[in-house]
């Protein structure tokens, strides 16, 4: 493995720790977008350009910044201590257990994987954006489809869910005028 | 080491700090952030087989994009729920947040 691979694990992980662990909710918004950038990079690293963009478009740009507003708007409470001894002292070995289990896991399993390795061709094939369009617009055309309705579903969700209070409080008010 | 183990690892790494943050922390928002964190950890899974697994065709690449979207979706969604919890009960400790009648 290149050194450049493990610069950025070593980015990703402290920078994922530190979102995780951090006491300011907009320094650990900040380091979550941090991640998010390490894990495009690996993408890149993993000859994924595409999904590399994609990642920092839609994470770096726009899941990072809702999260920055929405911490912006529920800051106003904020609760001196949060996480108690007893939290820590489950999750801590907890999410140990859980990462050695998955790497044990990894590593004990036997993949196929020089079968890919002596042919690079037929994977890097795929990385062309011309190839993606193709598939997405014949073989992957009705997940394409249902992606879409899921996303427009979801944005007249978040609308709708933002809403109701002012709506009952509106109907609460016409109420009291008859 | 072999390549795909290394990008295994690290994602198991991602996705148990993504964990933990979701079991130790209060606050909803961080919690959103570590189920992100998972999908994430999910999603470099999925290109890693895709590059060093034994099947050539670009379903990975496509499964991530959709992932993304979907991530996309969950954390828009859950954000709106987020503010809305605060909105009605004055505070996103999930703690306190324990009533499904106002």
């Amino acid at each position: 493995m290149p050194s450049s691979f493990y610069i950025l694990a070593l980015f990703t992980i402290v920078s994922a720790f530190c979102a995780m662990s951090l006491r300011n909710l907009i320094h650990c918004a900040l380091c979550l977008a941090l991640t998010f950038l390490g894990v495009a990079g690996l993408f890149l690293h993993l000859n994924a350009p595409f999904l590399a963009f994609a990642q920092i478009l839609v994470y770096v740009g726009a899941v990072a910044i809702l999260i920055v507003f929405a911490i912006l708007l529920t800051r106003g409470t904020e609760q001196p201590r949060e996480r108690t001894a007893t939290q820590l002292l489950f999750s801590v070995p907890l999410s140990i257990v859980v990462a050695a289990i998955l790497i044990n896991a990894a590593f004990s399993t036997r993949f196929a994987a020089p079968a890919v390795i002596s042919n690079p061709p037929a994977a890097t094939a795929a990385t062309s954006v011309r190839d993606l369009g193709i598939a997405l617009m014949t073989t992957h055309v009705i997940p394409l489809e249902a992606i879409g309705l899921l996303l427009t579903v979801a944005l007249l969700g978040a609308v709708v869910l933002a809403l109701p209070e002012r709506k009952a409080q509106a109907e609460g008010e016409g109420s009291d005028r008859r | 080491m072999n390549p795909l183990h290394a990008y295994l690892a690290v994602s198991a790494i991602l996705f148990a700090i993504g964990f933990g943050g979701v079991i130790a922390r209060r606050n909803a928002i961080v919690v959103l952030m570590g189920i992100e964190l998972m999908l994430n950890a999910a999603n470099l899974n999925f290109v890693a087989f895709w590059k060093y697994g034994p099947v050539t065709q670009p379903d990975g690449y496509i499964f991530v994009l959709f992932s993304i979207a979907i991530a996309a979706a969950e954390s828009a969604v859950g954000l709106a729920l987020v503010i809305l919890i605060y909105r009605h009960f004055k505070t996103t400790n999930l703690d306190q947040t324990n009533r499904l009648q106002g």
